[in-house]
């Protein structure tokens, strides 16, 4: 209980930090902070698979994201005064921003007993699938329709940012050139941590059909050795033309439909697996979805093409 | 596991007063980004209380909570580029009009 309550109020002071600190880079890493404190809170709460992916996802990914973008959008300082609400604006947004939170204060302390849970049923079902980790099964299984469709918003989210760049630009190389490091510790790092983090990765997404893990925190981990070596100057960024490139972003949504489609010839309807071939098919679309959702990531923090080929 | 509930409340609330008041556009959506982490954190607990049949937490909250996470974090990869791609354009770095043409 104490324990939780640290946690909360580390938690708490973090949010705080973020939302007051005067200086965007100091916010950013407060939110960064955030993100890692909040994967001990999702621990306590016994939901590993999730910690696992806020300290990939929330914290890391987008925090590489927003560092990326603080140094870019220095300055501005006068044009924030002079836009930020006077403190009577700021009054009124501060008691609506309470009310909302009592409201949900209040929520959470009037939650039914005994609560609602779909956890037997989701167990019941476990066998059927062949797989260990009940939150996998329920991202394949159940809610396999939610899984396919995020799968294909990462790839329009990447269309989206791709189309950020000015039309000179299309095709070409994302992000900017990054010199290459030969001495120091990021040289370091970018040539010792990637066979580690590769392996790790794999690792995740394979292990992920039975423990915590699975394919968003592997890919998630392989898109980061990537990034490594791409700050390190070790790896330079494929252009977004490339044929090969496009194919490994949209591999994961494609199986993953495919196998769908498939399910209403020779199982009882769409996204619906064969019962002797369930697992089999399973570990196939996640294979393919480790690889996308990592290139997606990486390209997603890498931004709108900048450079010609 | 009801002080991770208020947690994820407060988080909504100082979530929403920045994004209201905050002016520069990255704030907002360091912002944004807390209130979704609160409403993920109601999922969190709403799953911890429906711990049933020898498991921690009920998975299938859970596995909503993970493709929001990774939803959440494709929306802010846009709202960042699009915030780069206006302040390369504009060189703003807010959204308030500007102050008389």
């Amino acid at each position: 209980m104490i324990l939780d309550a640290l946690i909360a109020g580390l938690v708490l002071v973090a949010a705080g930090w973020t939302l007051a600190a005067r200086d965007a880079f100091a916010a950013v890493i407060g939110f960064v902070c955030f993100g890692l404190l909040l994967t001990l809170a999702w621990a306590r709460l016994g939901a590993v698979d999730v910690a696992l992916t806020e300290a990939a996802i929330g914290a890391g990914a987008t925090g590489i994201l927003l560092l990326f973008a603080v140094v870019r959008l220095r300055g501005g300082t006068e044009e924030v005064a002079a836009a930020t609400p006077s403190p009577p604006q700021r009054i009124a947004a501060g008691l609506l921003a309470a009310a909302i939170g009592i409201a949900l204060a209040l929520a959470v302390m009037l939650l039914p007993d005994p609560a609602p849970s779909l956890a037997a049923p989701a167990m019941a079902e476990l066998p059927a699938f062949g797989l260990g980790n009940p939150v996998a099964a329920v991202l394949m299984g159940y809610r396999g329709l939610d899984t396919l469709l995020e799968s294909v918003v990462l790839v329009f989210a990447v269309l989206a940012i791709w189309s950020m760049a000015p039309d000179r630009r299309w095709g070409g190389v994302p992000g900017p050139r990054f010199p290459r490091a030969e001495h120091g510790p990021l040289s370091l790092m970018a040539r010792l941590l990637p066979p580690i983090g590769i392996v790790i990765g794999i690792h995740l997404a394979w292990a992920g059909a039975d423990a915590p893990g699975g394919k968003f925190q592997g890919g998630t981990v392989l898109a980061a050795m990537w990034l490594l070596a791409w700050v390190a100057g070790l790896a330079q960024a494929p252009a977004i033309a490339s044929r090969r490139l496009r194919l490994v972003l949209v591999a994961g949504p494609l199986v993953f439909l495919a196998v769908g489609l498939a399910g209403m010839l020779v199982a009882d309807g769409f996204l619906a697996y064969p019962p002797a071939f369930a697992k089999p098919l399973i570990v196939l679309i996640e294979a393919a979805m480790t690889l996308s959702v990592a290139a997606a990531l990486a390209l997603l923090i890498a931004g709108p093409p900048e450079r010609a080929a | 596991m009801t002080i991770y509930g208020l947690l994820g409340a407060a988080l909504v609330a100082l979530g929403l007063y920045g994004l209201v008041v905050q002016a520069a556009v990255l704030r907002k959506i360091l912002a944004f980004n807390l209130l979704g982490a609160g409403v993920f954190l109601l999922f969190g607990v709403v799953a911890r209380r429906g711990a049933a049949a020898g498991l921690a937490a009920d998975p299938v909250p859970q596995a909503m909570v993970i493709t929001g996470l990774v939803v959440a974090f494709a929306a802010t990869a846009l709202a960042i580029a699009m915030a780069l791609r206006m302040h390369q354009i504009t060189g703003a770095a807010t959204l308030a009009e500007p102050a008389d043409e």
